[in-house]
């Protein structure tokens, strides 16, 4: 096994994915501004995702360029986080999933700008840019729901009692990152798992939301064990290529 | 013979997709342009990383080339160092305004909660009495203003360092 490639996967496939399901409220948002910013939110992740997935390609060499990886593999091949892969639910809920991610996205490539891999350390610079501007929204929308009507604060509290079990998986670790970590390519997660508590209790203590007292942590995506979600995102993902195979435009 | 100096100088007949009274040496995304031997490479960034006009500008690189009989042209994306609003000419700053797009401010919003918004003088009357409307406007680069003294709705490009 490549672990390289393997974690771009993981990488390319948190944003991919994270992006489509942003792409969904295209049309569909509450308000056009925000219809719009989703829809911005989802371009730079699916940039970002073009940038790791034509890397993993590249360190693979087995001539797959980032549009073969992103569409041209099954369900068990991505190595997305369960997280990314949630149903839109209200705009509330694509918010608290939104805001979990990039509270440790944004302290991630703060790490991974030092990679000893100048390749990921150039998309981490380019994408801490983008991932501090998403930060700064989500978090936002989670103080001002959270801390807003009766039935917005219900709605925020809701998504979070669904999400935080899949918050576990940020942090998780195998034999992948293992070699990766000890060769400085990738950062620790211990340290940006204390930073990542912090920051995330403080905006939800600001916005009056109570992190559930059950402890369950569900992981899976990482090794490729997805919901059932993630077939219909890939059932329309992928459907110009299933429909026609090889096509181009 | 061509020179590496006329080439910038052609690169400055090209110009941005979506703000189309930039040319892209005023944006600041040509990194670098060499001629050796009849082979022109020219290395560009990306402003975001998702920004959809790069493959466009790629395109109108090597055809306002192959118009000034370079036919040997290859394009490279690179992504480090990465893109900043410094790169922004100061040509390019002033285009921005009179087309009605506010320039970046050279501050970023370090706070991440409730930070008061850069203070962005209106494109159009100057004032300086203007609000954010949302962080993400019609394109990744630009940011949504409205000004409170004329009213008018305005972009603006926002600072990326």
């Amino acid at each position: 096994m490549n672990a390289l490639f393997e974690y771009l996967l993981r990488l390319g496939d948190d944003s991919l994915i994270l992006g489509h399901r942003l792409s969904e409220w295209c049309g569909h948002g509450p308000i056009l501004e925000e219809d719009i910013a989703m829809t911005n939110l989802s371009l730079d992740l699916i940039g970002q995702a073009t940038s790791f997935l034509k890397y993993a390609g590249e360190v693979e060499g087995k001539s797959r360029n980032e549009d073969d990886l992103a569409f041209l593999r099954f369900e068990r091949e991505y190595k997305n986080l369960l997280l990314v892969e949630r149903p839109n639910q209200n705009f509330g809920a694509t918010m608290m999933r939104q805001f979990l991610f990039d509270a440790y996205r944004k302290l991630f490539f703060e790490r991974l700008v030092h990679s000893t891999d100048s390749q990921l350390s150039a998309i981490a610079a380019k994408s801490l840019k983008e991932t501090k501007y998403h930060l700064k929204h989500s978090s936002e929308w989670v103080i001002r729901l959270g801390d807003g009507t009766e039935e917005s604060h219900e709605k925020m509290q809701s998504a979070l009692d669904d999400l935080w079990k899949y918050s576990a998986e940020l942090f998780y670790q195998d034999d992948v990152d293992e070699d990766l970590i000890e060769n400085g390519i990738i950062p620790a997660v211990d340290a940006i798992k204390g930073e990542w508590d912090v920051l995330v209790r403080n905006v939800l203590e600001q916005a009056t939301l109570i992190i559930p007292s059950n402890n369950w942590e569900q992981v899976g995506g990482r090794k490729g064990i997805h919901s059932e979600h993630l077939g219909y995102i890939l059932a329309e993902l992928q459907y110009m290529q299933r429909a026609y195979p090889g096509m181009k435009w | 013979m061509v020179t590496e100096n006329e080439i910038w100088d052609y690169m400055e007949e090209v110009y941005d997709p979506e703000v189309p009274v930039l040319t892209i040496v005023d944006l600041g995304i040509v990194r670098s342009i060499t001629y050796q031997g009849e082979c022109c490479k020219i290395t560009i960034t990306p402003t975001y990383s998702g920004c959809p006009a790069m493959k466009r500008i790629e395109e109108d690189i090597i055809q306002k080339l192959d118009e000034k009989g370079i036919g040997n042209v290859e394009v490279d994306l690179v992504l480090s160092p990465a893109w900043t609003t410094d790169w922004l000419s100061d040509s390019g700053r002033k285009k921005l305004k009179k087309y009605g797009i506010a320039p970046p401010e050279n501050e970023v919003d370090k706070s991440v909660l409730f930070s008061e918004p850069t203070i962005v003088p209106c494109p159009k009357c100057d004032s300086k009495d203007t609000k954010l409307v949302s962080q993400f406007g019609s394109t990744a680069c630009k940011a949504h203003y409205q000004c409170n003294h004329c009213l008018e709705p305005f972009d603006y490009f926002k600072c990326l360092k």
